[in-house]
């Protein structure tokens, strides 16, 4: 039985790790998925192989900082599929810095893809939403948006960030049908992971030796993070709004 | 029994299992395949769970025991691995309310409370947990509570003994995470059971409005059981593999922030 038949799905960031688990995921259990992404060679793989496997799928160039293209893919994905029923906010970037060495562009450009694209995205896809009578958001947070990590500054912050509009905009719109949750995955085997390692200097083993001292002694997969954004985009979770799920492997149980 | 349930060929004990959130979730696991061992004080409400699995097919049974005795949990435990043969998933879900301040509560009613809600957990995972480690893994699963995140009023034993769920369930979690058992806890917020009934009943609250004052939040309604079912089956299912530790809160909203 598929899970998300007739839905709609706009996922942002999915053209690598978290959001192309999802996107191909979601694909396979019925729902009509738009992507969107900056990197248009990746964005057309990913929509190549959902097209390939006998999924529905567009891509949509967009910068989720900018309102403009928000806006865009909202009114694409609408045109296309008809209608929007799901929206995954997971499009982020990451830098290693402290305050000292993080400087006010790195600032702006981690806050504004992982915080305000969050509320850009989802304040052009809530009316559509609201107009058929619900849908479901799910914003991907981080176990860094619960508990603090070092030289992660900015992305501590976007991530705490993302966890209270989670819930703030769970208040406002649960009375209109609108589930809205996220997800606070631990490190997961995807892109982000080695260039975190690059950019903090430390070679692969070592700093692979650290994400996996964790009660389940391993990272996450993106398809077990992916599993999370099904469950809460499918009606399975249909009394959870304001949620912050977290898939850590335990990394924060202690 | 369908072949690609979720939890297919896997065996479930689950307490508090004669009603309400316990009784749903029996139903839900035996309709997804697994094979359910349910504990009860109420030995007419989980012999009817169990007729009702067998009828359609599944594979259930029923002791009725009190689980705040460990001779009671081990016979329950001896019998699920007698009968099934193995323990996949341990759902600790008995669990009882007393609505006083700590004037008006007894200290009976204290031990009462924390032996039901959380001395239990520790003794049935106390059993179970060498059969999961021996077969290579397992899950388990508590019912904690909205108010084991927050503090309520007139509640003030429940809301300890679900703060100690919560933490009990992180605790337990680091120390057989090695050993590949998952440990969580679901925090329903107010679910249409029996105990929400006896809350109003022990407040002196006609039942109506208590309900009504119960919807107030985002998703204006309080929760069904089988909605507490579909978060414990994905706590307990393989989808949920990289899950341990955590507090899944199922609330409406409940505890997002003020409507």
């Amino acid at each position: 039985m598929m899970r998300l038949e007739n839905k709609v799905a706009l996922i942002t960031g999915g053209t690598s790790g978290i959001g192309e688990a999802v996107a191909e995921m979601f694909a396979r259990e019925g729902a009509k998925v738009a992507i969107t992404g900056r990197n248009e060679s990746r964005g057309h793989a990913v929509m190549a192989r959902i097209l390939k496997a006998g999924g529905k799928t567009i891509f949509l160039r967009t910068d989720v900082r900018k309102a403009a293209e928000c806006q865009r893919a909202v009114d694409e994905t609408q045109r296309s599929f008809g209608r929007l029923d799901i929206l995954f906010n997971n499009a982020g970037v990451f830098f290693p810095q402290t305050a000292l060495e993080c400087s006010e562009e790195e600032w702006d450009l981690q806050i504004d893809i992982n915080l305000k694209g969050t509320f850009l995205m989802s304040k052009y896809a809530l009316g559509p939403m609201i107009a058929q009578g619900g849908g479901v958001i799910i914003n991907n947070s981080s176990g860094w948006g619960i508990v603090g990590g070092d030289k992660a500054v900015a992305y501590c912050a976007s991530k705490g960030g993302v966890v209270l509009l989670t819930k703030a905009m769970a208040v406002d719109h649960g009375r209109q049908g609108i589930r809205v949750n996220c997800i606070c995955p631990g490190d997961v085997d995807t892109p982000m992971l080695p260039e975190d390692a690059r950019m903090r200097g430390l070679d692969w083993k070592t700093y692979l030796a650290g994400c996996e001292n964790r009660p389940l002694g391993r990272i996450g997969t993106v398809d077990e993070i992916a599993k999370a954004v099904l469950f809460l985009a499918s009606d399975d979770s249909s009394f959870m709004t304001g949620a912050a799920l977290v898939v850590d492997g335990g990394g924060t149980a202690d | 029994m369908p072949l690609s349930g979720r939890v297919t060929e896997k065996v479930a004990l689950i307490t508090g299992a004669a009603s309400g959130i316990g009784r749903a979730t029996a139903l839900l696991f035996a309709r997804e395949g697994a094979a359910v061992a349910l504990a009860d004080l109420n030995i007419d409400g989980g012999q009817r769970v169990v007729d009702q699995i067998t009828k359609s097919g599944g594979r259930a049974f029923f002791e009725g025991i009190d689980v705040t005795r460990g001779a009671d949990c081990q016979r329950l435990v001896e019998r699920a691995i007698r009968e099934f043969g193995r323990i996949d998933i341990l759902f600790n879900n008995a669990g009882i309310i007393r609505r006083a301040t700590v004037l008006e509560l007894s200290e009976d009613d204290w031990d009462r409370v924390m032996a039901v809600n959380v001395k239990s957990i520790y003794l049935l995972s106390r059993e179970v947990i060498p059969h999961m480690r021996k077969a290579g893994g397992g899950t388990i699963i508590n019912t904690a509570s909205g108010w084991g995140l927050t503090g309520g009023a007139r509640a003030a034993v429940y809301c300890a003994s679900k703060g100690a769920v919560v933490l009990l369930t992180k605790a337990m979690a680091i120390d057989h995470g090695p050993q590949k058992i998952r440990v969580n806890c679901i925090c329903p917020g107010d679910t249409d059971t029996g105990m929400l009934r006896e809350e109003a009943q022990q407040l002196g609250e006609e039942n109506s409005r208590f309900l009504a004052e119960a919807a107030k939040r985002p998703l204006g309604r309080v929760g069904t059981p089988e909605e507490i079912a579909q978060a414990a089956l994905y706590l307990a299912s393989d989808v949920s593999s990289f899950v341990t530790g955590t507090a899944l809160v199922v609330d409406g909203g409940g505890l997002a922030g003020s409507v």
